[in-house]
């Protein structure tokens, strides 16, 4: 079994024009930042892309979307990207705006075996609408259905050459969800080591479900919002 | 009159030792600097920490470490990290036990509506309606009126809705209002606003019983 790819070109191998990525990341934190420069490179078009955010102009999935590589979004927040606001006003981009929890659990439920799940949020909203609706416990909830991609892109810390996977930090968020619901798997680490080097006890995502891995060559690891305090 | 910084003091006279919170973007994140000294809470942020601290000192910002509102954070002692699926199961399951946002629009029945103007801003639900469809206390701070002088607190809300019939109370910079079968319940005013004010500020059912007191702020 041999998961280990050269680079993230040779990772993205197979992804053709119109099909189905999931993108792990919450903002610009733990997004598989080499993969997204390899989809610019590489053209692919009318993707669906789902992903809790777009990313901001020029960075992120705002670099997929400022070459109008994306056709739909399934996403739950999408401020701070002035392209993607255009795009989505004047018709351009299709987006499926869905609520966080719902999008984590659809995703975990794609990965987990779960064709569709009851949950509470987006009852008697626009979320709503057209789904089934059941009561539990006098309570109405929603049916949701699963959520899986042709090919699931993550991003962890330290991952070993079997695909076990350690993420750092709140660069978890999606990730480990995304990991489980893709076809294929793709993981790209910050730091790439053999087996027995990382501690079984400590693994967050298993190597059962990634089916290629690789060290990014470089992480820039933008940061968003920078708020800090004063000594 | 208060300002932001006071709807934020006065809802952490909320606070009850113990609790698990988790608190929105805007109004709600400065609620964090004004924790009663006999209070210990834990703040959930849902993109995946409980026990989130405050801001990092200059130089040690950490891109891998964030809150929901994207902006870098630090950990106490004691937090925890995990994933968003967690995150929300925390908050679904009923295991925080107060969740603060802001709003748009409240109407007097509790219904909420903060993420979308249909043809002018789609910023997206993020967490929000996972958190109003499942948490027991709901406190929405807000202004009491839009920046063109409107009510936000109505009779039925006029945009998209977030969530149905879930708030429970609300402060605002002229208020605290309980959502009541029968409307807005007045609790306390704002110091220096009278009644005839809050009612000329409030659209939705309004009602007032007795002597409303003051807010007392430390």
């Amino acid at each position: 079994m041999n998961k280990v790819v050269a680079n993230a070109a040779a990772a993205i191998e197979g992804i053709e024009s119109g099909m189905t990525l999931m993108l792990g990341g919450f903002g610009l934190c733990g997004i598989p930042e080499n993969c997204i420069a390899a989809l610019v490179e590489l053209g692919v078009t009318n993707m669906t892309c789902i992903s809790n955010n777009a990313g901001v102009d020029d960075f992120g999935l705002g670099l997929l979307l400022q070459k109008r590589q994306i056709k739909k979004m399934i996403s739950s927040y999408v401020g701070e990207n002035d392209e993607f606001e255009r795009q989505m006003l004047s018709g351009e981009l299709e987006v499926d705006l869905i609520p966080q929890g719902s999008l984590a659990e659809r995703c975990r439920a794609g990965g987990a075996g779960i064709p569709a799940f009851f949950t509470p949020a987006g009852y008697g909203t626009e979320v709503g609408h057209g789904k089934e609706v059941r009561y539990f416990n006098g309570k109405p909830h929603i049916l949701e259905h699963a959520l899986t991609a042709d090919f699931a892109i993550v991003k962890a810390w330290k991952g070993d050459t079997n695909g076990n996977l350690i993420y750092k930090g709140t660069a978890r968020n999606f990730n480990p969800m995304m990991a489980m619901a893709g076809k294929i798997t793709i993981a790209e680490v910050e730091e790439l080591v053999q087996p027995g080097e990382l501690d079984p006890n400590y693994i967050h995502t298993p190597g059962v479900f990634i089916q290629r891995i690789f060290q990014g060559e470089k992480y820039e690891k933008r940061i968003e919002q920078r708020t800090v305090r004063t000594k | 009159m208060l300002d932001k910084i006071g709807i934020a003091k006065r809802i952490a006279q909320e606070l009850q030792d113990g609790w698990y919170v988790n608190l929105g973007i805007g109004i709600p994140t400065l609620i964090a600097n004004y924790v009663p000294d006999n209070v210990n809470v834990e703040f959930q942020s849902e993109n995946g920490i409980l026990g989130m601290g405050p801001f990092p000192f200059e130089g040690e910002e950490d891109a891998d470490l964030i809150n929901a509102g994207k902006q870098t954070i630090t950990a106490m002692p004691g937090a925890c990290i995990f994933d968003s699926a967690t995150s929300f199961a925390m908050i679904r399951g009923q295991h925080i036990q107060l969740t603060v946002l802001g709003a748009m629009e409240v109407a007097d029945n509790g219904d909420i509506a903060n993420w979308k103007i249909p043809g002018r801003m789609v910023k997206g639900m993020g967490g929000a309606m996972d958190l109003v469809a499942s948490a027991e206390n709901i406190i929405v701070a807000m202004m009491h009126t839009n920046k063109r002088g409107k009510s936000k607190l109505l009779r039925q809300c006029t945009l998209p809705l977030t969530g149905v019939k879930c708030v429970k109370r609300i402060v605002t910079n002229m208020a605290v209002l309980d959502v009541t079968p029968d409307g807005f319940k007045l609790i306390e005013r704002a110091p220096g606003v009278s009644i005839e004010d809050i009612q000329a500020a409030t659209e939705g059912r309004l009602i007032v019983e007795g002597d409303v007191p003051e807010m007392v702020l430390a």
